[in-house]
C-alpha cells in the first residue's frame, strides 16, 4: 500500500486559540481512517486546512509524496481532496444534476446547457453509489443523507482520492448510516481514501481501519483499529478514565406540568397526546423526517397547529409565538444549531443572554455587569471552552456551540425543558456531562422531554418513552419494559401498540 | 484559577477589538485625509462659513440616514425615506397654514413619517411581503399623495418659530447641526445599550434564532420601520424650515443619499453588522465630497460619477480590510 495523504507538523493559531500543535496525519491508498477527539480538539480545523479553507500557519501537506500548497478550495479539488462539509454546500434550488456539476456543464455550441447529457453523466455517479435519486430531483426537496450522497457523487466527479466526511453520519438515522458505511466500504475497494469524522465509538469500530487521534490540539498517536478497542481509545481521547456513559439520577417525580392532548401539524404531526410530570424525563424516539421535531417546535409555538391543546399545570395555555412559551416556563434546544440555536456573529456572552436580557434592563439599559456575571457563571458551569465570553460563537467548536445553546437557555430556569437531539456532535466526555445534567436537571423538579435517535441514549437517559412514525404516536414505553427491538419495532411502524 | 484564565484572555481579544476600532477608523481616516486635501486645494474649505454650511447641509441626509441603519441592520431597506420626507414636509406645510400652530405641524409631520413607517414595517413583518417591493411601493403612494395634496404646487412662507428646526441658531452653530448630533447620540444609545438595539443586530444576523430565542421578531421588525419613517418626517420639518418652502418634490433622491451614507459608513447590506457613528461618517464623506466638488466648480452631472465610484470604492476597500484581518 502506498501512502496518499500525509500532513506533517501542522500547527494553526487563531486569536487566544492554539488549534492544531504540530499535528501528523498519515493516510493510505484505501483505507478508511478516523481522526477523532473530544470537542474542539482540532479535527475540523485540520480538515478544513486540508480542504483549503483555513491556512496553516506552519507544517507540511504531501499528497501522494509530493508537496504540495494548499492556499485555496480549487487547489484542493486540484489535488484530488474532496470534502463533505458538516453543513451542506448544495444550492437548494438546483436539480441534483446541475448541483453535482456545478460549474463544469457539458455546452452546445452556442453555450447551451446540454440537459440530456448533464443528467446522464449526473446517473452514472449516482448508480455508482447505488441509490435511487433522480439527477432531475430538487436538492432541496431531498432528505438530509440524499443530500449527502449528491455531495459525495459530487466528489467523485471531481476525481476525488480523498474524500473527507466531517461528522457525516450526524443527521442520518441508523439505517440510512448503514447504507452510508456501504458506500464508503465500496469506494475504498476502489482505491478511495476516505478521512471519517465521528463521535460515534460503534461506527468508528465498524468501520475505520486506522485511527488518529487528536487532543486539544495536540497529536496523540495514530493505531490500526485492530490494536484499539472503545475503553482505550476513549482514554487516549480524553486522557483520562471515564467512568459510567450514562449514569442515572433518580430524581422523585411529581405532578404532571404539561399535558398535549390531539396536537396535530398538517402534514407532520397527527393527533398525538401524552403527558410530562416535573422531575421526569421522556424521550421521543423514532426516525429522522418522523415528526418530532414538529411535534416540539408546535408545543414551543415556532410553527403553527391545526388542532390541539395546551395545559401546563392543569390549565389551558395559549402558545403562539415562542416568546409565549417562554413565558410558560419552556424552553427548547433546537435539532439545528447553526441555524435555530446559535446567532454565529454574536459572542458567547451575547448568544447565553439573548433570552435572557429583559432581567438585565435597568430602567432602558442593559446592565452589562450582570449581564456579564451570568454569562460567566455559566460558561463555567458547562465548561465552555472559549477564549473568552467575547469570542464569536462560530469560532467555537460544534460541542462547545452545543453547550452555548444549553448554557443560553439554563440561564432563564426553564420548567420544561424540550431537547432535540441534544448530543448530536458531542464527543463522548461532553456526552456523558450532560447526560448527567439532564439528569440534575431533572432532580430540581423541571420536566424533560428529550428527541433523540439514538437508542442507547434514549434508553439510558429516559424514564419514559414515546415513540414516534409517520407522525402518529406508535409506542409508549416506562423505563423497565423498553428495549432496543421494541423502540425499533414502533420506529418502524411494525406494531401499533394500544396508548393508554 | 479558570476565572483568572479567562480574564487574562480577554486582553487578547481586546487587542482584536482595537482592530476592529481600527477598521472602523478607517472611514474616518477617510475623512480626514479628504479634508486635508481639500483644504489644500482650496483656500475656502476650511473657513467657518463653509464647514457650516457643509454640516447643515449634511444635517437632513444624516437624519434620515440614522433611521436607515436601523433597518439595515436587520437586514431590511427602506426605499420610501425620500417621498415620506416629500409628504411629511406639505402636509406638516398645509396644516402649518391652515391652523398657524407650529407645534401642531411639526407634530403632524413626525406622527405621519412614523404611521407611513408602520405601515411598511407591518406589511413586511406581518404580510412577509420583501422590504424591497413594499417600501418601493411606499415611495411612489407617498410622492403621489404630495402631489395630490398640493396639486403640484408648493407651499411657502413660514413664520421664523416655525423655521427654527431648519435654520435657527444656537449661538454661533446651526441648529440642525445640533439636533443631528442629539438624535445620533441617541439612536447610538439604543443600539449599544437597551435590548431593542441588541434585537436589531440579532435579527439582522440570524432572524429564526431569534424568534427561537422568544423574542417578538415581528414586533421589532416593525418598531425599525417606524423609526425610519419617524426621522424621515423630523428630517421633514428641518429640510421644510430651511428652504421655507414645501414642495411636492422634497427629498427626492435622498433613499440612495442614505442608503449610500450607511453603506460608506460600513454597515453591511446584509445586515446585523454596521454602527449609527460610522453612518455619520458616511455621510460627513458623502457632503465634503459634493463641496468639494463644487468649491472645484466641477459640473453638476460629473458630480454625480464622482460620488457613484466613491460609494463603490468605499465599500471595495470595506470588503478588503476584512478580508486581510479574518484569515
Ligand atoms: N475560525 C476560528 N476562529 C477562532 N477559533 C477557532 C476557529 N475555528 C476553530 N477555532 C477553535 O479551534 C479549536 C478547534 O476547533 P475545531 O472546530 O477544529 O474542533 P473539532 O475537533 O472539530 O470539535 P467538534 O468535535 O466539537 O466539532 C476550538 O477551540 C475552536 O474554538
Ligand atoms: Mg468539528
Amino acid at each position: 500500500m502506498s501512502v496518499a495523504l500525509e500532513m506533517r507538523n501542522i500547527t494553526k493559531r487563531f486569536p487566544g486559540v492554539l488549534a492544531l500543535d504540530s499535528v501528523n496525519l498519515l493516510v493510505e491508498e484505501g483505507e478508511i481512517h478516523a481522526v477523532v477527539g473530544e470537542n474542539g480538539a482540532g479535527k475540523s480545523t485540520l480538515m478544513k486546512i486540508l480542504a483549503g479553507a483555513y491556512q496553516k500557519d506552519a507544517g507540511q501537506i504531501f499528497v501522494r509524496g509530493k508537496e504540495v500548497e494548499i492556499t485555496n478550495t480549487i487547489d484542493a479539488q486540484k489535488q484530488g481532496i474532496g470534502m463533505i462539509y458538516q453543513e451542506f454546500n448544495l444550492i437548494p434550488h438546483l436539480s441534483v444534476a446541475e448541483n453535482i456539476f456545478l460549474g463544469r456543464f457539458p455546452l452546445t455550441k452556442s453555450k447551451k446547457i446540454k440537459f440530456d447529457e448533464l443528467n446522464k453523466m449526473a446517473q452514472q455517479y449516482l448508480k455508482e453509489l447505488e441509490t435511487d435519486i433522480s439527477p432531475q430531483s430538487i436538492v432541496g426537496e431531498l432528505s438530509v443523507a440524499d443530500r449527502q450522497l449528491v455531495e459525495i457523487a459530487k466528489a467523485l466527479s471531481l476525481n476525488s482520492s480523498v474524500l473527507v466526511m466531517d461528522e457525516p453520519t450526524s443527521s442520518l438515522s441508523p439505517g440510512e448510516t448503514e447504507v452510508l458505511f456501504g458506500i464508503m466500504r465500496k469506494l475504498k475497494e476502489s482505491g478511495v481514501s476516505i478521512i471519517f469524522i465521528s463521535h460515534h465509538m460503534d461506527e468508528i469500530f465498524s468501520i475505520a481501519d486506522r485511527v488518529t487521534v487528536l487532543r486539544d490540539g495536540k497529536y496523540i498517536g495514530s493505531w490500526p483499529i485492530s490494536e484499539l478497542n472503545e475503553e482505550i481509545l476513549v482514554q487516549k481521547m480524553v486522557g483520562r478514565q471515564m467512568s459510567d456513559m450514562f449514569p442515572k439520577i433518580e430524581a422523585e417525580i411529581g405532578e404532571t406540568i404539561l399535558e398535549v392532548r390531539n396536537l396535530t401539524v398538517p402534514g407532520y404531526v397527527s393527533d398525538v397526546s401524552f403527558e410530562l410530570r416535573a422531575g421526569e424525563i421522556l424521550g421521543i424516539g423514532g426516525l429522522v423526517g418522523a415528526g418530532r421535531t414538529e411535534l416540539v417546535n408546535a408545543i414551543f409555538g415556532a410553527i403553527p397547529t391545526s388542532e390541539g391543546e395546551i395545559f401546563i399545570n392543569g390549565s389551558r395555555v395559549a402558545i403562539n409565538h415562542p416568546q409565549e412559551a417562554v413565558e410558560n416556563g419552556i424552553a427548547l434546544i433546537p435539532e439545528d444549531r447553526g441555524q435555530q440555536g446559535l446567532v454565529l456573529k454574536f459572542s458567547v456572552k451575547e448568544n447565553i443572554t439573548l433570552p435572557n436580557l429583559k432581567r438585565f434592563v435597568k430602567r432602558i439599559e442593559i446592565n452589562t455587569d450582570q449581564e456579564e456575571a451570568l454569562a460567566d457563571e455559566l460558561v463555567e458551569r458547562f465548561s465552555i471552552k472559549t477564549p473568552s465570553l467575547a469570542q464569536l460563537a462560530e469560532n467555537l467548536s460544534g460541542g462547545n456551540q452545543q453547550k452555548v445553546v444549553l448554557a443560553k437557555w439554563l440561564g432563564m430556569k426553564p420548567k420544561i425543558l424540550i431537547l432535540d437531539e441534544p448530543t448530536r456532535g458531542i464527543d463522548v466526555g461532553a456526552k456523558a456531562e450532560i447526560h448527567k445534567l439532564i439528569g440534575k436537571l431533572a432532580a430540581e423538579g423541571i420536566g424533560i422531554i428529550m428527541v433523540s435517535s439514538e437508542l442507547p441514549e434514549l434508553l439510558g437517559v429516559s424514564d419514559r418513552i414515546l415513540v414516534m412514525c409517520r407522525g402518529e404516536k406508535t409506542g409508549e414505553f416506562t423505563r423497565e419494559e423498553a428495549t432496543s427491538e421494541k423502540i425499533m419495532m414502533a420506529a418502524t411502524g411494525a406494531i401499533e401498540m394500544g396508548v393508554n | 484559577m479558570e476565572k483568572a484564565n479567562l480574564k487574562k484572555q480577554k486582553n487578547i481579544l481586546g487587542e482584536k477589538l482595537n482592530l476592529d476600532v481600527l477598521r472602523g477608523l478607517s472611514s474616518f481616516i477617510g475623512l480626514i485625509v479628504l479634508c486635508v486635501l481639500l483644504a489644500i486645494i482650496s483656500p475656502v474649505f476650511l473657513t467657518v462659513t463653509n464647514i457650516l454650511n457643509i454640516l447643515v447641509q449634511v444635517a437632513v441626509i444624516s437624519v434620515i440616514a440614522a433611521g436607515a441603519t436601523f433597518v439595515i441592520l436587520t437586514g431590511g431597506i427602506d426605499l420610501s425615506v425620500g417621498s415620506i420626507l416629500g409628504l411629511c414636509g406639505v402636509v406638516s406645510a398645509g396644516v402649518l397654514k391652515a391652523t398657524g400652530s407650529p407645534v401642531l405641524a411639526i407634530l403632524t409631520g413626525i406622527l405621519l413619517g412614523a404611521l407611513l413607517g408602520l405601515i411598511n414595517g407591518t406589511v413586511i413583518s406581518i404580510g412577509k411581503v420583501p422590504a424591497f417591493v413594499t417600501t418601493l411601493g411606499m415611495m411612489s403612494v407617498a410622492r403621489g399623495l404630495a402631489f395630490i395634496y398640493t396639486h403640484g404646487r408648493p407651499i411657502s412662507g413660514f413664520p421664523d418659530s416655525f423655521r427654527f428646526i431648519g435654520s435657527g441658531y444656537l449661538g454661533n452653530i446651526p441648529f440642525p447641526v445640533i439636533e443631528a448630533i442629539i438624535i445620533f447620540v441617541i439612536a447610538a444609545y439604543i443600539l449599544k445599550k437597551t435590548p431593542f438595539g441588541r434585537y436589531v443586530y440579532a435579527i439582522g444576523s440570524n432572524e429564526i434564532a431569534t424568534r427561537l430565542s422568544g423574542i417578538k421578531t415581528n414586533k421589532h421588525k416593525i418598531m425599525v420601520y417606524v423609526i425610519s419613517g419617524l426621522l424621515s418626517g423630523f428630517a421633514a420639518i428641518m429640510f421644510i424650515g430651511r428652504i421655507n418652502s414645501g414642495h411636492p418634490l422634497g427629498g427626492d433622491g435622498y433613499e440612495l443619499d442614505a442608503i449610500a451614507a450607511v453603506v460608506i459608513g460600513g454597515t453591511s447590506l446584509s445586515g446585523g453588522k454596521g454602527t449609527v457613528m460610522g453612518t455619520l461618517i458616511g455621510a460627513l464623506i458623502m457632503g465634503v465630497i459634493r463641496n468639494g466638488l463644487n468649491l472645484l466648480n466641477v459640473d453638476a452631472f460629473w458630480q454625480g460619477v464622482v460620488l457613484g465610484v466613491v460609494i463603490v470604492a468605499a465599500v471595495l476597500i470595506d470588503q478588503r480590510s476584512k478580508k486581510t484581518t479574518n484569515l
